[in-house]
């Protein structure tokens, strides 16, 4: 407790600061002072103060100045902000959460669809406002690349509380953590509020996925959430098949291309021959450790055609998705993933006739005179599932 | 004068339940009525017959100087003066005017712009001097804050482009003095917005002035000999021709290029207006719209663009605010026609020159509700903005939700009477809910919009059913308003009542010339 106190700041600072806000706490022996500035406050200029003075209680603050500049920041951001100053001054306390959006109970599935995944950086609430609108099948909350190294604990804060506050719709709740002693605090901070899967960054061996796991485990036992290791050096690629079997709690397997193209120094391509084994080696241990393989993220965020061929070119390749870091290249993906009409026909006729065969208890599933093998049945199924979620196909159950 | 009004001003309830002035800045006003529940009367307001006995035979109407052409004109205290607004912020002739009314000496006059922008808060220290007693127009920025902040000596009067028209003809506002900033002109007074450096596609906005104005003054800065081609204010109206420098600065007239909104919550607002627009039928061969210049509503052309293309279905003709996607879309057949209020960019300059089917129009021929019938209730589908909407689809444009005076009307109101309405807004802007109990400033009733699209879904009006029935089967995200507040209500919080004075500073004008609502001083 007796930690020094001293002065603290945390927000952005500039002028086109749009919903969120800058915060200051200066010490000193008086009771606390509280200045307040906020575009909006003659709509919300009682609930700020009380937000505000709610963190300052939580953490013991009872002396100093608290200054706040408001331009329009929603609650749980203005809580993350102030408690972040605080903690930077020194003080201590319990979490501040706000009330949990209707939607932030959501359930987890474990083999859901996750052919898209829109990265949002943990740091900016403001691009978190609408994350959960555009039909993303995942909304990762990024604590790692997108996040300056001064910022990892606002941002750490900032997604705790997004996570509580915000309903991210039928899009997955995942969150992607740093390496190390960050990644520790981050997993402690996230793991009670319902995120679904994990991301872990640069996975090079299966033991970094069985420690995380049990942490997740102590953390929040059997609610503990799903883990998506990301390989993005050789080592992590040539432990590709253990580190996806380490643990259950694994659901699926990606890579990160951007800085396994540095350590390999061989620079990203359009064609991609430099990451060929690597991605294929993605694929064929995800496959064989029974969880899904997952493509890295495209980054022209305008080149539409260049994303559709990406797509195609990847899912060829076995992957069951791809990284987004930018809402609009979310149809695109999801179109890109969808089936062809042909492979569509193909597969509802392998699942009709294997629902037949259950039906008339028979072992062996034929279509026409040829045998269909479990594992082409389980993909006809992923196909179908696929051209529902594309809407070619309207869902019978 | 302007001080005895504000406080004599007895308030009456209008139709729409809200409180309005019956006298402003000394004229008795009639309260709102209700949609189509006031009829004119009367014959139409004229100047006095003029006789070219008092102008020159060889048509040089050249004066040295503004002040000089003011002065010739007989301007003199407490009259009325209009501009127009073609070209935007960059307008240099308004400000020009007043200086020179300053330097003359004049006191008290009325400025009846056809809007106002931020490069005209050069006007306050007129106010604040005496030359100007009001301003009756749009007012933002700096001025709006002015007259929110109850420092005019007389009362707003906030009028839509339609009913600006409709109050010159009607007699409501009798322009002593027109003065019209021409970027192409002759010595007799034709002139055009579609060349010299000030180009900004038509001068629409200053043709009533041009034909109801006692007297007519023309500045321009690129004068061509007679004939002035096309002639889109004429000669024959105009009493006096200014040769300036420069009349305002080209890169705040009009954009080199329009640049489309990369916000992707705008973007996802515009595609489900334009998909809203497929899946109710609305888009179909030989129909209508108007799209804005907006970033939001010119997304939206966009995307019904690509819509239209799809389906193989081509549009009548479109009212806008032309932009060069307008533009391609008329070239490759996807419009008919472009019946043109403003022109947005260079393309729409260039095209309104070039193409035949591309055409300046006026707030007569498209808004004016005191008219043989006009082109905005002939559009099929209009998609507008707003600052704020309410859970009975009210709109409010002009005023911020504290209060504060933000935009013009524009052609808002008239476009309301489009068979189908639809305001694309976002659902709040930082914390700030766009969709409300009740709007701040009523400015068009709410049985005049249909559809409310926001990025967290679309609110179809109950008393459309058509629409409803006509989208019931489609994966648009269609959601009772109620449910949108709400959802607000969550995200948001729940927002403090505001504290506002019982004191008017403006009124809105409804396209009628009826009261629709005020605007009340904030502190």
């Amino acid at each position: 407790m007796a930690a020094e106190i001293r002065a603290a700041r945390a927000g952005p600072s500039g002028d086109k600061i749009r919903s969120d806000l800058e915060v200051r706490y200066e010490p000193g022996t008086g009771a606390l002072g509280l200045e307040l500035t906020s575009k909006v406050g003659y709509l919300y200029g009682e609930t700020i103060e009380a937000a505000v003075r709610r963190v300052a209680e939580a953490l013991g603050v009872a002396t100093g100045s608290l200054a706040v500049e408001d331009f329009g920041a929603l609650e749980w951001v203005i809580l993350a902000r102030v408690e972040t100053c605080l903690r930077r001054a020194g003080f201590d306390g319990p979490p501040v959460l706000s009330v949990p959006a209707p939607g932030a109970d959501a359930p987890r599935r474990r083999g859901r669809l996750r052919r898209s995944r829109l990265y949002v950086p943990g740091n900016q609430p403001k691009l978190m406002l609408s994350a959960g609108l555009y039909g993303a099948d995942g909304i990762i909350l990024d604590l790692e690349d997108s996040v300056p190294q001064a910022e990892k604990d606002a941002a750490r804060l900032l997604v705790r509380n997004a996570l509580v506050a915000m309903d991210w719709g039928s899009s997955e709740r995942m969150v992607r953590i740093n390496q190390g002693e960050a990644g520790a605090a981050d997993l402690e901070a996230i793991a009670p509020h319902n995120v679904h899967t994990v991301l872990l960054p640069k996975v090079e061996r299966a033991g970094e996925v069985v420690a995380a796991a049990a942490r997740l485990r102590e953390l929040a036992g059997a609610d503990a959430p799903y883990l998506m290791p990301i390989l993005e050096s050789p080592l992590g690629v040539h432990n590709a098949y253990e580190i996806a079997a380490a643990d259950e709690l694994v659901v699926a397997l990606t890579l990160g291309l951007e800085d396994l193209s540095a350590e390999l120094g061989a620079p990203r391509t359009t064609e991609g021959w430099e990451s060929f084994l690597a991605r294929q080696t993605t694929v064929y241990a995800a496959r064989a450790a029974g969880v899904q393989p997952i493509a890295s993220v495209f980054s022209g965020i305008r080149d539409e055609a260049g994303l559709e061929a990406y797509v195609r070119r990847e899912r060829g390749l076995g992957f069951d998705g791809i990284g987004c870091i930018h809402p609009g290249q979310i149809p695109v993906v999801h179109r890109a993933m969808a089936p062809t009409e042909a492979e569509l026909e193909k597969a509802l006729a392998i699942v009709r006739a294997a629902r037949e065969a259950e039906v008339r208890g028979l072992g062996a599933v034929a279509v026409g005179s040829k045998m269909v093998d479990p594992p082409v049945v389980a993909q006809a199924e992923r196909t179908v599932e696929l051209a529902v979620a594309a809407g070619m196909l309207v869902s019978e159950e | 004068m302007g001080e005895e009004t504000v406080s004599e001003a007895k308030l009456v309830k209008n139709a729409a339940g809200r409180l309005v002035p019956q006298v402003v800045n000394g004229a008795q006003q009639t309260p709102f009525a209700g949609i189509g529940g006031h009829r004119p009367s009367g014959r139409k307001a004229a100047p006095k017959i003029t006789t070219c006995l008092d102008y020159p035979e060889d048509g040089n109407k050249r004066v040295g100087s503004l002040e000089e052409a003011l002065r010739s004109v007989g301007l003199s205290d407490g009259m009325v003066v209009s501009t127009h607004h073609h070209l935007r912020n960059g307008d240099a002739v308004a400000n020009m005017v007043f200086d020179a009314a300053a330097a003359i000496g004049l006191e008290d006059l009325m400025w009846f712009p056809s809007a106002s922008f931020p490069v005209h808060a050069n006007q306050i220290r007129h106010m604040e001097s005496g030359v100007i007693h009001h301003i009756e127009g749009s007012m933002n920025g700096p001025l709006g804050d002015y007259c929110t902040a109850g420092k005019m000596r007389g009362l707003g009067v906030l009028r839509s482009h339609g009913g600006r028209w409709q109050a010159v003809q009607d007699g409501e506002v009798h322009i002593d003095v027109a003065v019209i900033a021409a970027p192409t002109a002759d010595p007799f007074g034709n002139a055009n917005g579609l060349s010299g450096p000030a180009a900004c596609g038509l001068l629409g906005f200053a043709l009533a002035d041009s034909i109801y104005a006692e007297k007519v003054i023309v500045v321009t800065d690129d004068l061509v000999p007679f004939p002035c081609l096309p002639w889109q204010i004429q000669g024959n109206n105009v009493d006096a021709v200014v040769v300036v420098d420069s009349i305002g600065d080209p890169a705040k007239i009009v954009s080199g290029t329009t640049q489309v909104t990369s916000s992707p919550d705008r973007l996802r607002i515009a595609e489900l207006a334009a998909r809203f627009c497929a899946e109710a039928g609305i888009m179909r061969n030989g129909f209508s719209f108007q799209a804005g210049a907006g970033g939001t509503t010119l997304a939206f052309a966009i995307y019904l663009c690509d819509l239209m293309r799809s389906a193989g279905v081509a549009a009548g003709f479109a009212r806008g605010g032309s932009t060069k996607y307008m533009v391609e879309m008329l070239r490759e057949g996807l419009i008919g026609a472009i019946l043109d209020g403003q022109t947005f960019d260079l393309d729409g300059v260039a095209s309104m020159r070039e193409h035949p089917r591309h055409v300046d129009t006026s707030p007569f021929t498209s808004y004016n509700f005191h008219g043989k019938g006009n082109f905005a209730s002939m559009v099929d589908v209009a998609v507008l903005g707003a600052t704020e909407v309410d859970v009975d689809f009210n709109g409010n444009v002009v005023t911020h939700s504290d209060g504060r005076l933000l935009h013009g009307i524009g052609g808002w109101q008239n476009c309301l009477a489009a068979r189908t309405t639809m305001l694309l807004v976002p659902s709040f802007r930082d914390r700030i809910p766009v969709i409300v109990d009740e709007v701040t400033t009523l400015c068009g009733p709410g049985e005049l919009v249909d559809v409310v699209v926001t990025e967290r879904g679309i609110a179809v009006n109950p008393r459309r059913r058509d629409l409803l029935d006509a989208v019931a089967g489609s994966d648009l995200p269609i959601r009772d308003i109620h449910d949108l507040k709400a959802e607000l209500d969550l995200l948001c919080g729940v927002p403090q009542k505001i504290r506002r004075t019982a004191e008017p500073v403006a009124v809105v004008k409804w396209v009628d010339g009826t009261v629709l609502d005020t605007v009340w001083r904030i502190e």
